[in-house]
C-alpha cells in the first residue's frame, strides 16, 4: 500500500486527465479541482482512519506505561527497547558522483536522519534527542511545521548542458512550509519561522515578509505524508538574491550527527566546495511512514548537498576526477553513527569500461531509475573494512573520454526581459517539451514583485505559433507594498515544441526609501517554477519493498510512465526608474531659488495693490487740511 | 524683483534691450562661440578622474600571456574566411565550443530600403555566432559583451583572434560574477542590430531575425574591438553612438586609467594628446579633437559597433587598434591584458555605470567638459531668440496669413522625408542612375525645390502680405526655432549647437526689407543643407585628409544615402529631424524674405 505522498502527481494526472476530457475551459478548472479535491478526501479519509487507529495504539500503551510497538516488526527491537527510549533513530549518508557529458563532475551528498517519533503528541513533549538535531526538532513542535524545505544554492543549474539534478533549486534561497492544519495563525507562525530559520542557517530568511510569500495552489503539494493541502497551511518565499557563503555551510554541517569529523562530511571543505560551478545546500523536513504498511509515521531529516565542479576551472581542462581533486580530502572511515554510508558513482555511459576508468575498482554495481533513466552505479560501501584498502583511504578516481554534445533534456525552461527603456517590459518565459511524440502538462508558477505592475490582459501563451489556452489560472494581483502577483497556470505541452509565456508589465517608481542601497543594481524576480510530470523513458520504479538509493526517493513516484520534475527558471534582474540620489541637494537649491525668485515677485505682484501716487500738495494746502481736522471739517 | 513690479524700472529695462538690442545679438553670438571654442582651453576644463568605487580602488594584476597564440588563431581565421568567402559560421561554433563556451548562432536578413553603394550590399543575409561564459557564481542575471565585428577582406582578422584568445584564457578562470558574451557579428552594424534586437526581443526596424537561444541576463557593459594589424602603434578610442548618445564617461576613465598602467599609445579621434597646453599648437589639438568629437555626436550615426548598444541603456565603446608609422610598437599580449583588466574591473561593477557623466565632450582623454560647462556656449545663441521676441511690437491677429506657409513648409519637410525611397523606383526608370543616386538626388531636388515653392503663397488666399503678418510669422518662426533647437540641444548637443550657430543669425537679420538677392544668397549658404556641406569640409580638414570640391560633393551625396539608410536601418533621429522639423523652420524664415 503507497503512502498518500504522491499528493502532487495526483493532482497533475487529474489535471492531464481533465485537460484532454473536458470541453469547456471553464468547466476544466472546476471539474480539476473537485476530482483533486475529491482524490484528496478519500486519501486523507484513509489516512484519518489509520492515523486515528495509531493514536487509540498509543494512547493505550501509554496507559500502561509501556513503548508503543515498533513497527518496523523486528523482535529485535522490541525487546531492546524495552528499557532504552521508545523512539527508534537512524542516520544514513551517501555521495552520488555523476560526471557529466560537459566534463564537469557533479557530486550530490544526502544525509538522512529518521527518527520514529511524534513531536506533536498530545501531552508528550519530547526533549530527548539523540541522531536529530535538537535545534530543528524545537523548531518543529513549537510551529507545528509538518514539512519544511529550505535551500540555499549558489549559481544556476544549467539544465541544457548538465541534465536534471537529483534535488532542483532555484538560485538564492528557498523556503516552502507546510504548516499542521491545528495552526491558527500561520502568517505570525510563518514570520517567527523565518526568523528563527534566519538565525540558524545564518542567512537573510528573515527579509521574507508578505511582499514575497505566497500561497501555491498546485506548484508545491506536500512531500510527505500527511491530510492537509489546502493550501491555506502552506507559504512558499524565494529569496533571489541571497549570497551563500560558508556562514551557512558551517550552521548547516552542525546539523549533521558526525558534523564535519567523520564520514562523507569531511569532504565538504569550504574552499573547494565553494570553488565550483553550482552548489546548493538543503534541508528538508517531512513525515514519513514508518514501514510498508504505513502504520505510523518517523520524521525525516534530508539534508543535501550538490556540487558541481568545473571542467576549465577546476579540472584543468582534463577528464580526470579523483576526491582529493575534488575535495582535497580523501574517505578515510564512515560516520560511527551511521548506518549506512555509501559512495555511488554513475558509471551507465560505460557498459564495457572503455569509456571510463575507476581507481580502485568498484566492489559492487547496482541500478536504480533516477528521472526516468535507468542507471548503473558503481558503489563503494564505506561500512565494509576492505573498501579502504591498504592505504587506508578512499580516493576515487575517474577518467573518462566522451564526446560533448549539448544535451536536450526532456523538460527545460528559460526567461528573460524584453524591451528597453525604463517604462514597461515584457516577461517572456520559454518552456521546452523535447519529448519526440509525447505532450504532457506542466504547471507553471510565476511570482513577481508588487513593484513590477503585470498587465495581466497582455497574457498569452503559445505554442508552435498558436494560442495554448491553459487549463487551469490562478492568479492573484499584487497589492502595493503588500503582496506579489502570483500566477499558476496548467499548460499542456505539445510534443517537440517551444511554450512561449508573455506578459507585459510597467515599472514602479517607488518611493525614495524603499530603494536598495545599490538601486542601480537593479530589482531581482525570483525563478519560475515549471512543475511536471514527465513521460519516462524506462518504467519508473514505484514498489517500496525495495532499499533504493537515497538520491532516488525524495521524489515520490506513483505511476510508472511518468517521473515529477521541477525545472526553476533564472532569476530577472530588472532596472525600475532610479532618481540620481546626489540629485536631491541640487533639487533642494533649485526649488528654493524658484520658489523665491519665482513665486515671490508673482505673489508680489498679485497681492500688492497699485495706487497712482499724487504728487504731494503744497505748504498751504497742508495747513489748510490740519485746520479743517482740528475742526473736523471733511479735509480737502 | 522689484525691477518687474516697479513700471518704471521695468521701463527702462525693455527700453534699453530695445535700444540696444542688435549690439546685443552679436555680442550674445560672439560670446556662444567665443565660450564654445575656450571649452578646449585646458585651464577652463576639469581633469577626468573614476567616479565608480568598484572600479576606482582595486588594481587588478593582468596575466594574459597568449597573445602569440591568439596570432595564430587570427590566421587559422583568416584562412577560413577566405575559404568560406564569408564568416566561416561552423569552424567559429567549433573553436568557441572547444574553448568550454556554449555557443549560439543567430541567423538575420534584411533588405535596404536602397543599395547602400559605401558598403555595396542590398540584400543582406548572414549569421551572429556568440559564445557565453557562465560566471560559476551568478545565476544568469547579469553579463558583459565582448564582440568583434567579421568584416570581408581581410581586416579585423585579429580581432577575431584576441576574442577567442581571451575566452580561453577568461574560461579558466573562477572569479567571474557576470556572464561574459563574445560575439562575432557579421556585416558589422546590421549583425549588431539583429542582435541586439534579438536579445531584447524588439523589432524597431523591421529586420527579421531568427530568436536567441541563449542569454545572459541584463547586460552591463561592452566593448567592441577592431585590430586589423599584429602589432600596433595606438589604440584608439570611439564613444558617439547613435543619436549623439554617449556612455558614461567612467568607461572612458577606465580604458585611459589602464592605458596609462600597461604604457599603450592611446588616442581619441585619432589625435594623441599633446602635453604643452600653453601653446598655440596644442590648443589648435585640443580644439580639433572637441571639434571633430562634435561633429560625430551631430552626425547622429553610430560610429562603431558599439553605438547600437547605448539604445539599451548598455554602457558601450568601441576599441580600435591603429598602426602607424610610430616608432613605439605593442603586441597583441599587451592589447589583450588591457581588455582583460577592464573586464576584470567591470566585472567588479556592483551596479550599473551611473556615477559619471553621461554629457560631455573631450578635447582630450585626460581632460572633459561636462553638461554644465558646454551648455552656457548654447545658452548664449539661444538668448539670442529671447531677445527678438521681446523686441517684436504687439501684433494684432493674421492666423489665416501664417497659417499656410506654416502648412505648406511642412507638407514640402514631409515630402522631403517620404519621396526619396518612395520614388526611386519611378526615378530609376526614368532617368539613368543607380537607385542610390536616385534616392539622393530625389532627396536634393525636393529641397531645392521647396525653396521656390512656399513664399507667396499667403497671397493667394488673402491678398497682398502684410507689414503684420510678416511680423507675426517670424514671431512664430523664431519661437518654433528657440523650442526645436533648445530641445534637440538637450538630447544632442552638438547637433544643436551646429545648428543654432547657422539658423540663429538667419532668424536674426531676415525681415522683407533687406536686399533681396543678397540675403537669399545668405540663407541659401546658412541652410541646413549648406551646413552639412561645410561640416563635411571641415571634418575632413580635421581628418587632415582635405579633399576638392568635387570629392566634397561626392562625399555629401554619400553622407546624404548614409543618412537616410542610418535612419531606416538602425532608427537614427537625425534625417527625420532635419527634414521634418529643422527645414521646415528653416523655409518659414525663406518665407519671410519673399513677404512681399
Amino acid at each position: 500500500n503507497l503512502c498518500t505522498a504522491a499528493l502532487l502527481a495526483a493532482v497533475l494526472v487529474c489535471g492531464l486527465t481533465c485537460a484532454s476530457t473536458a470541453a469547456a475551459e471553464e468547466a476544466i478548472t472546476e471539474e480539476y479541482e473537485s476530482i483533486s479535491n475529491a482524490n484528496e478526501h478519500v486519501q486523507a479519509q484513509d489516512d484519518y482512519a489509520r492515523s486515528q487507529k495509531r493514536r487509540e495504539i498509543t494512547e493505550h500503551d501509554d496507559d500502561q506505561n509501556e513503548p508503543p510497538p515498533s513497527s518496523s516488526s523486528s523482535s529485535s527491537s522490541s525487546s531492546s527497547s524495552s528499557s532504552s527510549p521508545p523512539s527508534k533513530d537512524y542516520f544514513k549518508e551517501e555521495l552520488v558522483i555523476r560526471p557529466l557529458s560537459s566534463g564537469d563532475i557533479y557530486a550530490s551528498f544526502q544525509f538522512q536522519t529518521r527518527w520514529d517519533t511524534d513531536f506533536f503528541a498530545p501531552g508528550k513533549k519530547v526533549s530527548h534527542y539523540r541522531l536529530f538535531p535538537k535545534s530543528l526538532g524545537q523548531l518543529m513542535s513549537k510551529f507545528s511545521v509538518r514539512e519544511m524545505h529550505v535551500s540555499f544554492t549558489q549559481g544556476y543549474w544549467r539544465t541544457m548542458q548538465w541534465g536534471q539534478p537529483f534535488l532542483p533549486a532555484p538560485p538564492g534561497a528557498e523556503l516552502w512550509v507546510w504548516f499542521q492544519d491545528s495552526v491558527a495563525d500561520v502568517d505570525g507562525a510563518w514570520k517567527e519561522l523565518t526568523n528563527v530559520l534566519s538565525g540558524i542557517f545564518c542567512a537573510s530568511l528573515n527579509f521574507i515578509d508578505s511582499t514575497n510569500t505566497v500561497e501555491p495552489t498546485a506548484s508545491f503539494k506536500p512531500l510527505g505524508v500527511g491530510n492537509v493541502t489546502h493550501q491555506r497551511f502552506l507559504r512558499y518565499a524565494v529569496l533571489p538574491r541571497e549570497i551563500v557563503c560558508t556562514e551557512n555551510l558551517t550552521p548547516w554541517k552542525k546539523l549533521l550527527p558526525c558534523g564535519s569529523k567523520a564520514g562523507l562530511a569531511v569532504l565538504m571543505k569550504s574552499e573547494k566546495l565553494f570553488h565550483s560551478s553550482f552548489l546548493s545546500l538543503a534541508v528538508h523536513i517531512r513525515p514519513v511512514c514508518q514501514d510498508w504498511g504505513c502504520k505510523g509515521t518517523a520524521w525525516e531529516l534530508r539534508q543535501t548537498v550538490n556540487v558541481v565542479f568545473d571542467l576549465h576551472t577546476t579540472g584543468q581542462g582534463k577528464r580526470e576526477w579523483s576526491f582529493f581533486k575534488m575535495f582535497s580530502r580523501t574517505l578515510t572511515e564512515a560516520c560511527p553513527l551511521a548506518t549506512s554510508s555509501k559512495v555511488y558513482i554513475d558509471v551507465t555511459d560505460n557498459p564495457q569500461g572503455e569509456l571510463f576508468e575507476l581507481n580502485p575498482a568498484a566492489p559492487s554495481l547496482t541500478q536504480a531509475v533516477v528521472l526516468g533513466d535507468r542507471r548503473t552505479y558503481a558503489v563503494y560501501d564505506l561500512m565494509a573494512s576492505g573498501t579502504f584498502g591498504l592505504l587506508r583511504s578512499l580516493n576515487v578516481l575517474l577518467r573518462w573520454k566522451t564526446p560533448v554534445d549539448m544535451l536536450r533534456p526532456l523538460l527545460h525552461g528559460e526567461r528573460y526581459v524584453a524591451g528597453y527603456g525604463l517604462q514597461t517590459g515584457e516577461i517572456h518565459t520559454l518552456i521546452y517539451n523535447n519529448h519526440p511524440y509525447r505532450a504532457f502538462p506542466v504547471l507553471l508558477l510565476d511570482i513577481v514583485p508588487w513593484y513590477l505592475r503585470l498587465y495581466i490582459h497582455t497574457l498569452t501563451v503559445t505554442s508552435k505559433s498558436r494560442e495554448n489556452k491553459p487549463s487551469y489560472i490562478h492568479y492573484q494581483p499584487s497589492k502595493d507594498r503588500l503582496r506579489p502577483h502570483l500566477l499558476e497556470m496548467l499548460i499542456q505541452l505539445p510534443p517537440n515544441s517551444v511554450t512561449e509565456v508573455t506578459v507585459q508589465f510597467e515599472r514602479a517608481l517607488l518611493k525614495w526609501t524603499e530603494y536598495t542601497p545599490d538601486p542601480n543594481h537593479g530589482f531581482y524576480v525570483g525563478s519560475s517554477v515549471i512543475s511536471a510530470l514527465v513521460p519516462s523513458v524506462v518504467a519508473m520504479d514505484t514498489s517500496y519493498t525495495l532499499e533504493h538509493p537515497l538520491f532516488s526517493t525524495f521524489f515520490p513516484c506513483k505511476e510508472e510512465s511518468s517521473y515529477f520534475v521541477r525545472v526553476y527558471t533564472e532569476p530577472l534582474l530588472v532596472n525600475l526608474p532610479t532618481p540620481d540620489f546626489s540629485m536631491p541637494y541640487n533639487v533642494i537649491c533649485l526649488t528654493c531659488t524658484v520658489v523665491a525668485v519665482g513665486y515671490g515677485s508673482l505673489y508680489n505682484l498679485l497681492t500688492r495693490t497699485f495706487q497712482v501716487e499724487e504728487p504731494s500738495p503744497g505748504v498751504v494746502k497742508r495747513l489748510a487740511n490740519m485746520i479743517r481736522y482740528l475742526r473736523g471739517v471733511p479735509l480737502l | 524683483m522689484g525691477l518687474l513690479s516697479d513700471p518704471n524700472r521695468r521701463r527702462a529695462l525693455t527700453n534699453l534691450l530695445t535700444r540696444l538690442n542688435t549690439p546685443l545679438c552679436i555680442v550674445c553670438y560672439l560670446a556662444g562661440v567665443a565660450w564654445f571654442m575656450g571649452l578646449a582651453f585646458e585651464p577652463f576644463t576639469l581633469r577626468t578622474y573614476m567616479s565608480e568605487n568598484a572600479m576606482g580602488s582595486t588594481m587588478v594584476e593582468e596575466r594574459f600571456l597568449a597573445g602569440e597564440r591568439a596570432l595564430v588563431t587570427a590566421r587559422e581565421f583568416a584562412a577560413q574566411k577566405k575559404k568560406m568567402g564569408g564568416m566561416p559560421v561552423d569552424w567559429l561554433v567549433k573553436a568557441m565550443q572547444a574553448r568550454g563556451l556554449e555557443v549560439f548562432t543567430q541567423s538575420f536578413s534584411r533588405t535596404l530600403p536602397f543599395p547602400d553603394e559605401n558598403k555595396e550590399r542590398y540584400m543582406v543575409h548572414g549569421t551572429n555566432v556568440y559564445g557565453i561564459l557562465r560566471a560559476p557564481r551568478a545565476p544568469r542575471t547579469e553579463a558583459l559583451v565582448l564582440s568583434a565585428p567579421c568584416t570581408p577582406g581581410s581586416s579585423n582578422n585579429q580581432a577575431v583572434g584576441l576574442l577567442l584568445g581571451l575566452a580561453q584564457y577568461f574560461r579558466g578562470q573562477m572569479y567571474w560574477a557576470k556572464d561574459i558574451i563574445f560575439l562575432v557579428n557579421e556585416h558589422d552594424l546590421i549583425g549588431m542590430q539583429a542582435w541586439l534586437e534579438g536579445y531584447h526581443h524588439t523589432n524597431t526596424t523591421g529586420m527579421s531575425w531568427t530568436p536567441l537561444e541563449g542569454r545572459g541576463g541584463s547586460i552591463q557593459a561592452a566593448l567592441s574591438l577592431e585590430l586589423s594589424s599584429d602589432i600596433i602603434t595606438s589604440l584608439d578610442l570611439v564613444l558617439e553612438g547613435l543619436n549623439g548618445q554617449l556612455p558614461n564617461l567612467d568607461l572612458a576613465n577606465l580604458f585611459y586609467a589602464f592605458c596609462q598602467k600597461i604604457g599603450v599609445l592611446c588616442t581619441i579621434q585619432g589625435k594623441l594628446q599633446r602635453n604643452d597646453w600653453d601653446s598655440a599648437a596644442g590648443y589648435s589639438q585640443a580644439v580639433q579633437t572637441m571639434l571633430l568629437m562634435v561633429l560625430k555626436q551631430a552626425s547622429g550615426r553610430p560610429w562603431g559597433d558599439h553605438g547600437l548598444f547605448l539604445r539599451y541603456h548598455i554602457e558601450a565603446a568601441s576599441i580600435r587598434g591603429i598602426n602607424s608609422f610610430r616608432q613605439y610598437k605593442t603586441d597583441l599580449t599587451t592589447v589583450g591584458k588591457l581588455l582583460e583588466g577592464m573586464f576584470r574591473k567591470l566585472n567588479n561593477l556592483l551596479e550599473r555605470l551611473h556615477q559619471s557623466y553621461f554629457f560631455y565632450l573631450l578635447p582630450s582623454l585626460s581632460r572633459f567638459v561636462s553638461i554644465g560647462y558646454y551648455m552656457p556656449a548654447f545658452g548664449l545663441l539661444a538668448a539670442i531668440l529671447l531677445l527678438l521676441v521681446g523686441m517684436r511690437e504687439p501684433f494684432g491677429p493674421g492666423v489665416l496669413s501664417v497659417l499656410t506657409p506654416l502648412i505648406i513648409s511642412h507638407l514640402t519637410g514631409v515630402a522631403l522625408y517620404t519621396l526619396p525611397i518612395m520614388a526611386q523606383q519611378t526615378a530609376v526608370e526614368h532617368f539613368p542612375v543607380s537607385e542610390t543616386e536616385a534616392v539622393v538626388l530625389t532627396a536634393i531636388a525636393i529641397y531645392t525645390a521647396g525653396l521656390a515653392l512656399p513664399h507667396n503663397t499667403h497671397r493667394v488666399l488673402s491678398g497682398e502680405g502684410t507689414e503684420e503678418g510678416w511680423r507675426v510669422l517670424k514671431l512664430i518662426a523664431i519661437f518654433y526655432m528657440a523650442v526645436l533647437l533648445g530641445c534637440t540641444a538637450l538630447i544632442n548637443f552638438s547637433l544643436g549647437f551646429i545648428l543654432a550657430l547657422t539658423l540663429v543669425p538667419v532668424a536674426a537679420f531676415i525681415t522683407p526689407h533687406v536686399p533681396r538677392v543678397l540675403s537669399a544668397l545668405v540663407m541659401v549658404l546658412l541652410s541646413p543643407g549648406s551646413t552639412l556641406l561645410f561640416s563635411i569640409f571641415v571634418y575632413q580638414e580635421l581628418q587632415e585628409a582635405p579633399i576638392t570640391l568635387l570629392e566634397g560633393w561626392n562625399l555629401f551625396l554619400s553622407v546624404i544615402s548614409q543618412g537616410i539608410l542610418d535612419h531606416n536601418l538602425y532608427g537614427s533621429l537625425v534625417y527625420p529631424l532635419i527634414s521634418l522639423l529643422v527645414y521646415p523652420c528653416w523655409l518659414l524664415l525663406w518665407n519671410i524674405l519673399f513677404w512681399k
